[in-house]
C-alpha cells in the first residue's frame, strides 16, 4: 500500500470516527465497540472488497456481514463516507422516521443482514459462501465478529462446519478489542490462545494489528492465496481514538452530553482531553 | 408418490432447491447421490444448518431443510426466528417425528409445543398434515410460498381419500350437528376411527382435517357456529398454544358463541413408549378418543 492510499484510509478513518462520537449522544451508542472496528471496516470497503454503490444488487458482489452489529454505526459512517447513505440521515439515529438504530438492518442499503443477537451470522455467512462456491462465483464473504461474540456456542459449531465443508471464500475477522459489555474478555471467559482455538477448529489464521492499513492488507492479500475457511483475528483497542474512554471496562454504551460531545471530538483530533462525567451504563 | 420422491423430483425441476440435514437422514436417504452438492449435511448442529439455510435463501435458494422435531422447533429457535423469521426468508421446514410421532424417545424428543412457538414467529405459516398422501399433495404449495414454513411431517398411510389441498384451508370431511372434532396431523387418524364408533353409537359427528394452522381457515368456523352444538380440538400437542388455543383466540375476538372442548396432552409430557400404548395410555387412540368425547358432549 502506498502513501497516498495510507493517507486516504486515515482521513476516512478520522471521519468516520468523528461521526460516531457525534452518534454517541441523545440515547447514545455503542461507541467503543465501533471505534474498534473503524479501521477494519475501512479497509475492507476502500481497499479489499468488490463493492460499490452501483453493484450492491449484484449477485457476483462480495459480502461482508457485520456480525456484532453494536459496531454499527463504524458501518453508517462508512457508509456516509462512500456516498452510500446521506451524512444528513446520522441525524435521525434512534428515531421512528428513520431506521437507524443501535443495530443493523436491512433497509440500509449496503447492510447485507440484520444482526445484534451474537452467534447467528457466522452460519449465515457460511450458507452465502456455499451458494457461491456451489455456483462457481469468485466473491468472497467476510464476516465481522466481536471478540466476546465468541462466547457463543454457536460460532464454534459453524467454525466446525465451514471447516468441515472446506469453503474457500469465506474469511471471519474478529475485532479482537479485548472487552465484551463490561468486562475484560480475559478476566470473564478467556479466549487466549486464541490461534491456536482457531487452528484447532480447521481455519487458517492470521493475527495482526487491526489499526495498521499495511499490516491489514499483507493479510487481506495473504488470504487470497489461503484455502479453505480463515480468520484474520484484528488486535484492537476498544474506544480507539479517544484516550478518555480507550480500553475501559466501563465505558460501553456510552450516552454523553452535548458538551462532552464537543469535548471529545476536540480529542479525536488530539487538541485537548475531554472532561467526561456520563454516567456509565452497564446493561443495555 | 413418497415424500422423498417429491422432494427430489422438486429438486430436480428447480436447480434453486437445495436439500440440508442436520445429520437426520432417514426422510432423505436417496437424495445425496441424486442431488449432489445440492444435498448439504451439517452435522449435528441444528443452529448452523438454519443459519446456513438463512444465507443459502439470500442467495435465491430454497432451502428444505430436516431434523428431528424438537431440536428443530427448539435448540434452533432463535435462529428460526430470527434468521428466517425477521428476514421472512423462504426456508422449509420438515420436522420429523412431531407430537406422538417421538414414540419411545422420551420428553427430550416431545415436540408438544412446536405449533404454538412457530405461529408466534410473524412470517412463518405452519402445517399438520393428516398422512403422507395429504403431506405430499400439500407441500408443492408449501414449498412454492416465499415465506418461511414449517410442516409436522407425517409419513402414516392414508386411511381416508383426502380433497385436493387449498392454500389457508381446512378439510371438512364429515358434518355432523352434535359434535364437530377438529384435529390436525397425526391425530387424524385415530380421531376418523373414533368418530366412525361415535356415529354408530347414533350421535352426528363432524370431523375436521385443520391441514393449515396458520394461516388458518376462519370462514370454516364462521360456518360451523351455524351448523354445530360444540367443537372438540383434538391434538397432541399441549393445551397452551396450538389448535384449542388459535380457536379460542378467534372465538373471542369475534364474538361467537360455541361450546368448545380441549382434547390435548394438557400441561404434561407423555409417558413414552411404543406408539399403541402411549396412545391408549393417554386415551388418545380411537376408543379413548370415543370415552372422552362422550363425556364432553354429555356435559352440554
Amino acid at each position: 500500500m502506498n502513501d497516498k492510499q495510507q493517507k486516504s484510509l486515515e482521513k476516512m478513518s478520522l471521519n468516520i470516527r468523528e461521526r460516531i462520537i457525534k452518534m454517541s449522544t441523545d440515547g447514545g451508542c455503542f461507541l467503543g465497540a465501533s471505534l474498534s472496528a473503524v479501521d477494519i471496516l475501512t479497509y475492507l470497503y476502500a481497499e479489499f472488497l468488490n463493492l460499490s454503490k452501483e453493484n450492491l444488487e449484484d449477485p457476483n458482489r462480495d459480502y461482508l456481514l457485520l456480525s456484532k452489529g453494536h459496531d454499527v454505526p463504524a458501518l453508517y459512517g462508512l457508509f456516509v463516507e462512500l456516498g452510500w447513505l446521506e451524512a444528513a440521515r446520522l441525524d435521525n439515529h434512534l428515531s421512528t422516521n428513520d431506521s437507524i438504530y443501535w443495530h443493523p438492518n436491512r433497509s440500509i442499503p449496503g447492510v447485507e443482514f440484520h444482526a445484534g443477537s451474537l452467534g447467528q451470522l457466522p452460519s449465515v455467512a457460511l450458507g452465502i459462501a456455499l451458494d457461491i462456491q456451489m455456483r462457481k462465483g469468485q466473491n468472497k464473504v467476510v464476516c465481522v465478529l466481536g471478540d466476546g461474540e465468541l462466547n457463543e456456542g454457536s460460532c464454534w459449531e459453524t467454525f466446525l462446519v465451514a471447516s468441515a465443508k472446506k469453503v474457500n471464500n469465506l474469511i471471519y475477522v474478529v475485532d479482537r478489542n479485548q472487552f465484551q459489555a463490561n468486562m475484560a474478555t480475559e478476566d470473564l471467559i478467556p479466549l487466549e490462545s486464541l490461534d491456536d482455538k482457531f487452528k484447532a477448529f480447521g481455519l487458517e489464521v492470521q493475527r495482526v494489528n487491526g489499526h495498521d492499513f499495511d499490516q491489514l492488507h499483507n493479510a487481506f492479500q495473504i488470504s487470497k492465496e489461503l484455502k479453505g475457511p480463515q480468520v484474520i483475528i484484528c488486535d484492537t483497542i476498544r474506544g480507539k481514538g479517544l484516550p478518555s474512554i480507550e480500553a475501559r471496562a466501563d465505558r460501553w454504551f456510552c450516552n454523553f452530553s452535548k458538551q462532552e460531545i464537543f469535548e471529545l471530538i476536540s480529542e479525536l483530533h488530539q487538541d485537548k482531553m475531554a472532561t467526561i462525567t456520563a454516567e456509565t451504563i452497564v446493561a443495555r | 408418490m413418497t415424500y422423498e420422491q417429491l422432494l427430489e423430483k422438486t429438486a430436480l425441476e428447480n436447480e434453486n432447491v437445495v436439500v440440508m440435514t442436520a445429520e437426520n437422514r432417514a426422510l432423505v436417504r436417496n437424495l445425496p447421490a441424486k442431488l449432489g452438492e445440492r444435498f448439504i449435511d451439517t452435522g449435528i448442529t441444528e443452529q448452523t444448518m438454519i443459519g446456513a439455510a438463512a444465507g443459502l435463501a439470500l442467495r435465491g435458494r430454497i432451502p428444505v431443510v430436516h431434523a428431528l422435531s424438537a431440536f428443530l422447533s427448539m435448540r434452533a429457535f432463535e435462529f428460526i426466528r430470527t434468521s428466517v423469521g425477521i428476514a421472512g426468508l423462504p426456508v422449509k421446514l420438515s420436522s420429523f417425528i412431531p407430537g406422538f410421532l417421538s414414540d419411545g424417545n422420551g420428553p427430550t424428543h416431545q415436540a408438544i409445543e412446536d405449533v404454538s412457538i412457530m405461529r408466534g414467529i410473524p412470517t412463518m405459516e405452519v402445517f399438520a398434515p393428516a398422512d403422507e398422501q395429504d403431506l405430499v399433495q400439500m407441500l408443492p404449495q408449501i414449498w412454492a410460498s416465499s415465506n418461511p414454513s414449517y410442516v409436522r411431517i407425517n409419513m402414516r398411510p392414508a386411511t381416508y381419500q383426502h380433497e385436493a389441498f387449498q392454500w389457508g384451508k381446512a378439510e371438512w370431511c364429515f358434518r355432523g350437528k352434535d359434535v364437530t372434532l377438529l384435529t390436525y396431523g397425526f391425530m387424524f387418524e385415530e380421531t376418523l376411527k373414533a368418530r366412525q364408533i361415535l356415529q354408530e353409537k347414533g350421535l352426528e359427528v363432524g370431523l375436521v382435517n385443520v391441514r393449515s394452522l396458520k394461516p388458518f381457515d376462519t370462514e370454516l368456523v364462521n360456518q360451523l357456529a351455524l351448523e354445530t352444538s360444540q367443537i372438540i380440538t383434538i391434538e397432541d400437542h399441549f393445551e397452551v398454544g396450538g389448535l384449542f388455543s388459535i380457536l379460542s383466540e378467534y372465538l373471542i375476538k369475534n364474538g361467537i358463541q360455541l361450546k368448545l372442548h380441549p382434547i390435548s396432552l394438557q400441561d404434561k409430557w407423555f409417558k413414552p413408549g411404543r406408539l399403541e400404548e402411549v396412545m391408549a395410555y393417554h386415551e388418545m387412540n380411537a376408543a379413548g378418543l370415543v370415552n372422552q368425547i362422550e363425556k364432553l358432549v354429555s356435559k352440554k
